[in-house]
């Protein structure tokens, strides 16, 4: 097989295109944009969902970091782990394979602006890959600071 | 029966409404304001040896709440090593606070990234204390006098913040005993 070319060795150009479709494929895969809107809830939903008495409570799980989650995070909801890393979505998948696939949840992260949340995608593609198929994810469009705690919805701290 | 339906239903929408205002925190994170001293603290760095912000009184500190798994606090980094070596020989230090859960994917980083200024690992009280760090990044510029002037919530532009860094250090004052 010929790797060379006019002006020299290609191999090097082939891995560095090899990686550089990894890098790209791995951020793809954590892109919280690409989550569809009809799988999305708002804060502003949420709340109401929340302070309904009559609205079915959803299983509310926080799949980012522990140190935001104790500063603030919402009322009931758990805390999972990062689910961009192996031990977080073990952790997720672990915690609801016993529930019915019917199961109402909501994930949420808000570390980061949306477009930058390497967790919620993640977390949303192992609960469909499970077969969960009534799964929100909360829209934080800056972070869980300026779209939840400072529009005054419920916060509870701690761990 | 339809008042007894009437009084239950106003019933349940006070008691929602009380559980609502309990569970709003208590305690609302304020932002640590400009001009106001910057809360001290003594954490570990990532060599375990113990970093006080207070030591540092006298100059111009940027504060930086970041970690690795934010993109846009990784972006930052380059521009903050760059800014060490400019003006470290003026006064300015970084002090980075990384916010991960745990002090070994920064160490990692720190290598790969080479960092030239500390890093402390950081935790709820911290964050608290700098009035909720709830989404990074987030930079505090503490000037030499250990109040902060800015605070930076997302990324930050680098040009505005080389100018206030700037202005800051040519402010030779003598630093204010803490308290002041």
């Amino acid at each position: 097989m010929n790797i060379r070319c006019k002006g020299g060795k290609i191999l090097p150009f082939l891995i560095a295109g090899v990686l550089s479709l990894n890098s790209v494929s791995s951020i793809l895969a954590q892109q919280a944009s690409l989550i569809p809107s009809s799988r999305l809830i708002s804060p502003e939903e949420l709340a109401k969902v929340l302070q309904s008495p009559k609205s079915e409570k959803p299983l509310l799980l926080q799949v980012g970091s522990h140190v935001l989650y104790s500063q603030a995070h919402i009322p009931g909801s758990e805390y999972i782990g990062a689910a961009s890393t192996e031990s977080g979505l073990q952790q997720l998948r672990k915690r609801v394979e016993s529930l019915p696939r019917s199961k109402f949840i909501v994930i949420y992260c808000g570390c980061c602006p949306w477009n930058h949340c390497p967790n919620v995608k993640l977390a949303d593609d192992a609960l469909h890959a499970m077969g969960f198929s009534n799964v929100k994810v909360l829209y934080v469009a800056n972070n869980f600071g300026a779209d939840w705690v400072d529009k005054g919805y419920p916060v509870a701290k701690g761990d | 029966m339809n008042r007894k339906k009437l009084l239950i239903g106003a019933i349940a929408i006070a008691v929602a409404i009380g559980i609502y205002r309990v569970e709003r925190s208590p305690h609302a994170l304020r932002p640590a304001a400009h001009g106001t001293p910057a809360p001290d603290f003594s954490l570990p760095q990532l060599n375990d040896e113990r970093l006080q912000l207070s030591a540092y009184r006298g100059k111009v500190v940027l504060l930086d709440f970041w970690a690795t798994w934010c993109d846009p606090c990784r972006e930052e980094i380059p521009r903050f090593v760059d800014l060490q070596r400019k003006y470290g020989g003026q006064g300015f230090q970084i002090i980075g606070v990384s916010m991960d859960d745990g002090p070994q994917p920064v160490r990692d980083f720190y290598q790969r990234f080479k960092m030239n200024y500390p890093v402390v690992m950081g935790n709820a009280k911290l964050g608290e204390l700098y009035g909720g760090i709830l989404g990074l990044p987030v930079a505090f510029l503490v000037g030499r006098d250990g109040r902060i002037h800015a605070r930076h919530i997302g990324a930050t532009d680098i040009s505005v913040l080389e100018k206030e860094i700037v202005s800051l250090l040519q402010n030779k004052a003598s630093p204010t005993q803490p308290g002041s």
